[in-house]
């Protein structure tokens, strides 16, 4: 078909944008491989009770430090061994994930909401607006992340809902930075002076003319925000100040395996591979998101 | 330059101040300081004395002025633990923080950039994707889990290496290894990003088509001016490095002020934590003002638009 130069926006057949992200989305083996990954985790986290061939707090105090499978004296009733109280170490990891995956899901979401609140405003509003917004940035770059999120638990406890709350709180920079620069590119373009020349008021503006063009960002860096959590919620419960024994969080079973590492070295080896994958699956899934809703936002 | 200056000034000046009335309140909601300096069994009457030798019963802005105003004489109060002056603490330990920072950021360089102009030559090939893994590996791998991992495999399975310790060269090695690790992959997509964009500039292809050896074209034109970014982000990362060495300098026994702050944490003796806190806020705001200058000294662009 000779088309002219614009021929492609006048097919009545050219697929429609949900199509075109559709077919992106089918045909990127990272997305596909960390998406499907984070899925199976999920799953498996959702479903711990059923999965797992027992439960991850009864002790058996005959059956210490079992080795694996692959081990001396592997047996199935403990497909990855047990850990020095005895416990299931298959099951306490499967639960483990049920920790990591509500603390990245509830601070990603957290984070997200306060940064992308704070980001919007200073894009939006501009001027003095923005100048705090870039104040408040600066402060909260200038925080040693790490420091601060230790000193908070060592005050308010390693409860689930502190740990959310103060991770959420501490890491919305990254969404502050992108929404407002990508909020300061919408505001300037044409629909949102038109939205302005019918008298629609800021709420209106921000909520149906800017958030639909900041989301796809937002979903990308959410993802990241959420593998960001994961690890230092695993830091904080290996530095011994996040979730406590014996709920079994991942950097938590590092810690108690530790001890026993130069002898029974899967303890750790086993739940950091646990981590390391999702981490890795989340990171593919932010990468391929991006790559799929805002392509020309990729590191090319 | 003058007018930029004073405002990049101005703005670290404010961001630090805020700094220190964070790390202040910090030490406030952590508890009832002249409970903690009476002692476990001190009687209510003992602690109001202790409260008003102190000055805490005096009101809140006073308070932080009196202890700002001592903080910059160089008198940053005592820890509770110890009763020693936390200035001479953090004195003692900060050489092996900086040290070890240091170290980390020359290793992640000495990656990251080859790696990332590499990457940027060869852009979208096999070596170009084997990059990119190796930065997707540094961004997931649990620093404190590779830190454990390596002390298996060079201190206890090969022993090569000593394990804990901060006494020789040899015990910077590992630390510096799972350290740098962590900056590494920002750097040298940093790089890769910056490699690309100059290398579609006009003066490249002027410098390629009058004849210039590659190895003269990529190293001396190009990385030139996509380096800049990298100088920026390497001083954002140093001073990311100070703040994040307390996890593998806990890892390692590292004695850093790291490991003193995680102790201090542990020990409730945030007198000490909230001076680690500020410090390393305000090395933080030093190296990016330093960077920001260095910057729009090198690029006119900057200072002036």
């Amino acid at each position: 078909m000779a088309g002219g130069l614009f021929a492609n926006e006048f097919r009545v057949d050219a697929p429609a944008p949900g199509e075109i992200m559709r077919r992106r989305a089918r045909s990127h083996v990272g997305f596909l491989a960390g998406s499907g990954f984070v899925l199976l985790v999920v799953l498996l986290a959702v479903f711990a009770p059923w999965v797992s061939p027992s439960d991850p707090f009864t002790q058996d105090l005959d059956a210490r430090l079992l080795d694996p499978i692959w081990g001396k004296g592997g047996d199935w009733a403990h497909p990855l061994g047990t850990d020095s109280l005895g416990r299931d170490y298959l099951t306490r990891i499967l639960f483990g994930a049920r920790i990591s995956l509500t603390i990245g899901f509830g601070a990603a979401i957290i984070s997200g909401v306060v940064g992308s609140t704070i980001g919007i405003v200073g894009g939006y509003f501009g001027g003095r607006v923005d100048a705090f917004v870039m104040y408040l940035i600066n402060v909260k770059l200038a925080l040693p992340g790490i420091l601060i999120a230790l000193s908070l638990v060592s005050v308010f406890g390693g409860s689930l809902v502190a740990l959310i709350a103060i991770l959420g709180f501490l890491f919305w920079d990254r969404f502050a930075v992108v929404t407002r620069s990508v909020t300061q590119q919408v505001r300037g373009q044409e629909f949102v002076a038109a939205a302005e020349a019918v008298g629609a008021s800021h709420a209106r503006i921000v909520t149906r003319e800017i958030l639909p063009n900041v989301m796809s960002h937002i979903i990308v860096i959410a993802s990241l925000e959420m593998a960001i959590a994961i690890l230092v919620e695993a830091v904080l419960s290996f530095l011994g100040l996040g979730i406590q024994p014996p709920t079994p969080s991942w950097g938590l079973l590092i810690s108690e395996g530790r001890n026993f590492m130069f002898f029974k070295p899967w303890l750790i080896t086993l739940p950091g591979l646990a981590l390391f994958f999702l981490v890795i699956a989340i990171n593919l899934m932010g990468d391929g998101i991006r790559d799929i809703t805002v392509p020309e936002g990729r590191a090319r | 330059m003058g007018r930029f200056f004073v405002q990049r000034l101005a703005v670290a000046v404010l961001v630090a101040i805020t700094v220190s009335v964070i790390g202040f309140a910090l030490l406030r909601v952590s508890g009832d300081l002249a409970a903690d300096l009476a002692g476990e069994d001190a009687s209510p009457a003992e602690i109001a004395e202790i409260a008003a030798l102190y000055g805490l019963d005096r009101p809140l802005h006073e308070q932080y002025l009196s202890w700002a105003a001592n903080a910059l004489g160089g008198d940053l109060g005592q820890s509770l633990f110890t009763n020693e002056p936390v200035m001479d603490l953090i004195l003692e330990r900060v050489g092996v923080t900086i040290l070890l920072s240091l170290y980390s950021l020359v290793l992640a360089l000495a990656i990251a950039i080859p790696l990332g102009v590499l990457a940027a030559i060869r852009a979208n090939t096999s070596i170009d994707r084997a990059a990119l893994g190796v930065a997707v590996f540094g961004q997931a791998i649990p620093n404190f889990w590779f830190g454990l991992i390596l002390i298996y495999l060079f201190g206890v399975l090969l022993r090569w290496l000593p394990i804990s310790g901060s006494s020789s060269f040899a015990h910077f090695i590992l630390p510096t290894v799972a350290l740098g690790t962590a900056v590494m992959p920002a750097l040298m997509r940093l790089t890769r990003t910056g490699m690309l964009e100059v290398l579609e500039a006009d003066f490249i292809r002027t410098a390629r088509a009058k004849g210039l050896r590659p190895g003269a074209v990529f190293f001396k034109h190009a990385l030139r001016n996509a380096i800049l970014p990298v100088v920026s982000l390497s001083a954002v990362s140093l001073g990311f490095l100070l703040g994040g060495s307390v996890i593998v300098e806990t890892v390692f026994a590292l004695n850093g002020i790291g490991l003193l702050a995680y102790e201090s944490i542990l020990r409730s003796d945030f007198p000490v934590v909230q001076s680690i806190l500020v410090f390393v806020s305000l090395a933080y705001i030093v190296l990016t003002l330093a960077s920001d200058l260095i910057n729009a000294r090198l690029d006119p662009r900057i200072r002036l638009g």
